[in-house]
C-alpha cells in the first residue's frame, strides 16, 4: 500500500518536472524577442528590461531561478500586461472557473450516475436505448457547438437567459449545462457498463431470489458496488471540465482563467502561457493523484491487489 | 446492428462527398464574392455563403477532407506507435516492461490538450504541427491496450510452439501476437478518430489550427459562432457536419468494441 502510493507519488513528481522543464525550454526555444515590436526601444531601456526579466543571464541560470520561484509558488510575470504577475491572474480568474467547474460537476456526477443506473436496470428496453442515445450524442456534440446552440435557443430566440458575460446565477446556467454535457454522457456510459456487470453477480441473484424488488436491489446492492469505479472517472472528468472551460469561457465571455489562457495564447504572452500551462498541468495531475489516493483508500479489493502488485 | 449500419452509411456518404463535394459546385473554397456575402442557402449556394461571400458548400467539403485526414492520420500514427511500444513491452517483460510502462505513466499524467496547445503555440499552426502535437502523447492509450492484449495472448500454446521451432521474437510479435490482438486495437483506433477531429476543431476554434483561407470545420465554427444571431446557417452546417462525423465514429467504435468484448455477449 505505502510502496504503491510512493510509486504513484514519484510518478507525479517526475511528470510535473517533465512538464515544467519541457515547457520552460520549449518557450525559450522560440525565436524572436518579446520586446521588439513596431516601437523602437532605446538600447538602455531594452537592457534594463532584459535585466528586469532576467533574460540577460545564461539559460540554465534562468531555469534554476524559475524552478526556485515555482517552489515558492511564483509563476512569473506577464509580458503583455506589464507589472502584473501570473499569480494575480490566477487569483482573479480561478475562483470564477472553479465555481463554474464545481457547478458543472455537481450537475454531471449525479446526472450521469442516475442516467447510467436507469439504463442498466432497464437494460435492452427503450429507457436504455434513450439514455445511451443521449450519452452518445453528449459525447459527439463538441462543447462549443452545444454552447452556441444553447445561446441561440435560450437567449437569442426565447430571451429566457442572458447571452453571455458574468453576473448573477442566471449567467452561470447555460455555461454550466454546456460544460456538464460531456462529463454527464461519459459518466452515464461507464456507470451503465459497471452496473450491468454488477447486476450479473451472484449476490444480486440471491437478493432477487429472496424476493426483494429489483429497484431496491439495484440501489442498495448494485449501485454501491458500481459506484466505486466512478471515482476513477473523476480524474478524466476534471480534465474534461477544465479544458472545456477554455471554450465555454470564450463563448460566454466569462473572465475566468480559461479566458486568460486564450488571451495569452492570442497575445503570444509566452511567460503567461508558460505559467498557466504549469498551473493547469499541476492542478490536473495533483487532482488525478488525489483521486487515485481516495480510490485506493476506499476499495479494500484494490488495496489488497495493489499490495500484491507493488 | 442498426446503429452501426447508420454510422457506416453516414461515414460512407461523408467520405464520398468529401471526395467529390468540392467538384459539385463551380466555386473554389477561397473564391470571394463580396456582393453576395451572407447569402442564405439558395439554389446558387446550397449552404449559403459566409461573410466574404465564399460558398459554404464547397468549404464544408474541404473542411471534411481536412478533418477526416487529420482524424484518420493521427489515429493511425497513434496506433502504430502504441502497437509497437505495447507489444515490445509486453513481450519483453521484466525490467524492460517496467521501464517502458513507467514512461507511459509519466507521459499519461501530462494533460493532452495542454501539450497540443503548447506545441502549436511554439511551432506555429499547420497540419503537420497539429498531427505531431496530437500523436506526441496520444499513443499512450493504445500502448496500454495493446500491452494488456499481448500479455493475455502470450500465454497461449501456439506462442510456445512458435518459440520451440525457433521463430524469432520479431516474427512472434508480428505474425502471431499482433494479428490476434487487432480487434480491440481497431475498436480503440476508431474511437480515437473523433477525439482527433475534435482536437483539430478545438485548436482552429482557438485560432491555433488551420489558417485562413483554408476551411476547416473548426475555423468555420469559430466564424459561425460570431455570426449566428443573423446568419444562423453559417453555424448550422459546420456544427451539423462535425457532430454527425463524431457521432458516426463513436457509434462505429462502440459497436466494434461491444461485438469484440466477450464479457458483453452473455
Amino acid at each position: 500500500m505505502t510502496s504503491y502510493l510512493l510509486k504513484k507519488a514519484s510518478i507525479l513528481v517526475i511528470s510535473l518536472w517533465c512538464v515544467i522543464t519541457g515547457t520552460f525550454f520549449l518557450m525559450h526555444a522560440i525565436p524572436g524577442d518579446p520586446f521588439i515590436g513596431e516601437r523602437v526601444i532605446p538600447e538602455e531601456v531594452l537592457r534594463s528590461l532584459y535585466a528586469y526579466f532576467g533574460l540577460d543571464q545564461p539559460l540554465w541560470v534562468q531555469y534554476l531561478k524559475y524552478l526556485k520561484g515555482l517552489l515558492h509558488g511564483e509563476l512569473g510575470p506577464s509580458i503583455v500586461y506589464q507589472g502584473r504577475s501570473v499569480n494575480q491572474f490566477i487569483a482573479e480568474g480561478f475562483p470564477l472557473s472553479a465555481q463554474l467547474g464545481l457547478q458543472a460537476l455537481s450537475l454531471a456526477i449525479p446526472g450521469g450516475i442516475l442516467l447510467g443506473t436507469w439504463a442498466a436496470i432497464k437494460r435492452g428496453g427503450w429507457q436504455d436505448q434513450m439514455a445511451m442515445a443521449i450519452s452518445t450524442i453528449g459525447v459527439s456534440v463538441p462543447n462549443f457547438v452545444l454552447s452556441s446552440l444553447l445561446q441561440f435557443v435560450f437567449s437569442i430566440t426565447l430571451h429566457l437567459l442572458p447571452v453571455a458575460r458574468w453576473g448573477g446565477f442566471e449567467h452561470t446556467i447555460l455555461p454550466t449545462i454546456a460544460l456538464a454535457a460531456l462529463p454527464t454522457a461519459f459518466i452515464a456510459r461507464l456507470t451503465r457498463s459497471n452496473m450491468v456487470e454488477v447486476l450479473q453477480q451472484d449476490y444480486i441473484r440471491t437478493a432477487l431470489a429472496k424476493g426483494l424488488p429489483l429497484f431496491r436491489i439495484s440501489i442498495r446492492h448494485g449501485l454501491r458496488n458500481a459506484l466505486l469505479p466512478v471515482l476513477t472517472y473523476l480524474g478524466p472528468v476534471t480534465t474534461q471540465v477544465l479544458t472545456g472551460s477554455f471554450m465555454i469561457e470564450k463563448i460566454f465571455a466569462i473572465p475566468g482563467l480559461g479566458q486568460w489562457m486564450i488571451h495569452s495564447i492570442n497575445g503570444r504572452d509566452y511567460p503567461m502561457i508558460m505559467g498557466l500551462t504549469i498551473f493547469f498541468s499541476s492542478f490536473l495531475m495533483i487532482s488525478m493523484f488525489l483521486v487515485d489516493l481516495i480510490y485506493t483508500l476506499l476499495d479494500p479489493r484494490i488495496r489488497l491487489r495493489k499490495e500484491a502488485y507493488a | 446492428m442498426p446503429k452501426a449500419r447508420f454510422a457506416l452509411t453516414t461515414l460512407f456518404l461523408l467520405f464520398f462527398l468529401a471526395l467529390i463535394g468540392p467538384l459539385l459546385s463551380p466555386y473554389s473554397y477561397s473564391d470571394i464574392h463580396l456582393e453576395l456575402k451572407n447569402t442564405p442557402p439558395c439554389p446558387q449556394f446550397w449552404f449559403g455563403t459566409d461573410e466574404l461571400g465564399r460558398d459554404m458548400f464547397t468549404r464544408i467539403w474541404w473542411g471534411a477532407r481536412i478533418s477526416l485526414f487529420i482524424g484518420i492520420t493521427a489515429a493511425t500514427i497513434d496506433m502504430m506507435i502504441g502497437m509497437l511500444w505495447g507489444s515490445i513491452a509486453a513481450y519483453a517483460g521484466g525490467k524492460t516492461e517496467e521501464l517502458m510502462m513507467r514512461i507511459c505513466d509519466v507521459l499519461h499524467a501530462i494533460p493532452y490538450l495542454l501539450v497540443v496547445i503548447l506545441l502549436t503555440v511554439i511551432r506555429g499552426s499547420g497540419i503537420t504541427t497539429i498531427l505531431l502535437a496530437m500523436t506526441l502523447t496520444g499513443w499512450i492509450n493504445m500502448a496500454r491496450i495493446c500491452r494488456s492484449q499481448i500479455l493475455q495472448l502470450k500465454q497461449n500454446d501456439y506462442v510456445a510452439a512458435a518459440r520451440a521451432i525457433g521463430a524469432s521474437s520479431t516474427r512472434i510479435i508480428f505474425r502471431h501476437l499482433l494479428p490476434n490482438a487487432m480487434g480491440p486495437i481497431i475498436a480503440a483506433m476508431t474511437l480515437t478518430i473523433p477525439t482527433a477531429i475534435f482536437t483539430e476543431a478545438f485548436l482552429s476554434f482557438l485560432g491555433l489550427g488551420i489558417q485562413a483561407p483554408a476551411a476547416s470545420w473548426g475555423v468555420m465554427l469559430n466564424d459561425g459562432v460570431s455570426a449566428m444571431r443573423y446568419y444562423p446557417w453559417r453555424l448550422f452546417f459546420p456544427a451539423m457536419m462535425i457532430t454527425l462525423t463524431m457521432l458516426s465514429f463513436n457509434l462505429l467504435g462502440n459497436a466494434l468494441r461491444d461485438s469484440l468484448d466477450p464479457r458483453l455477449q452473455r
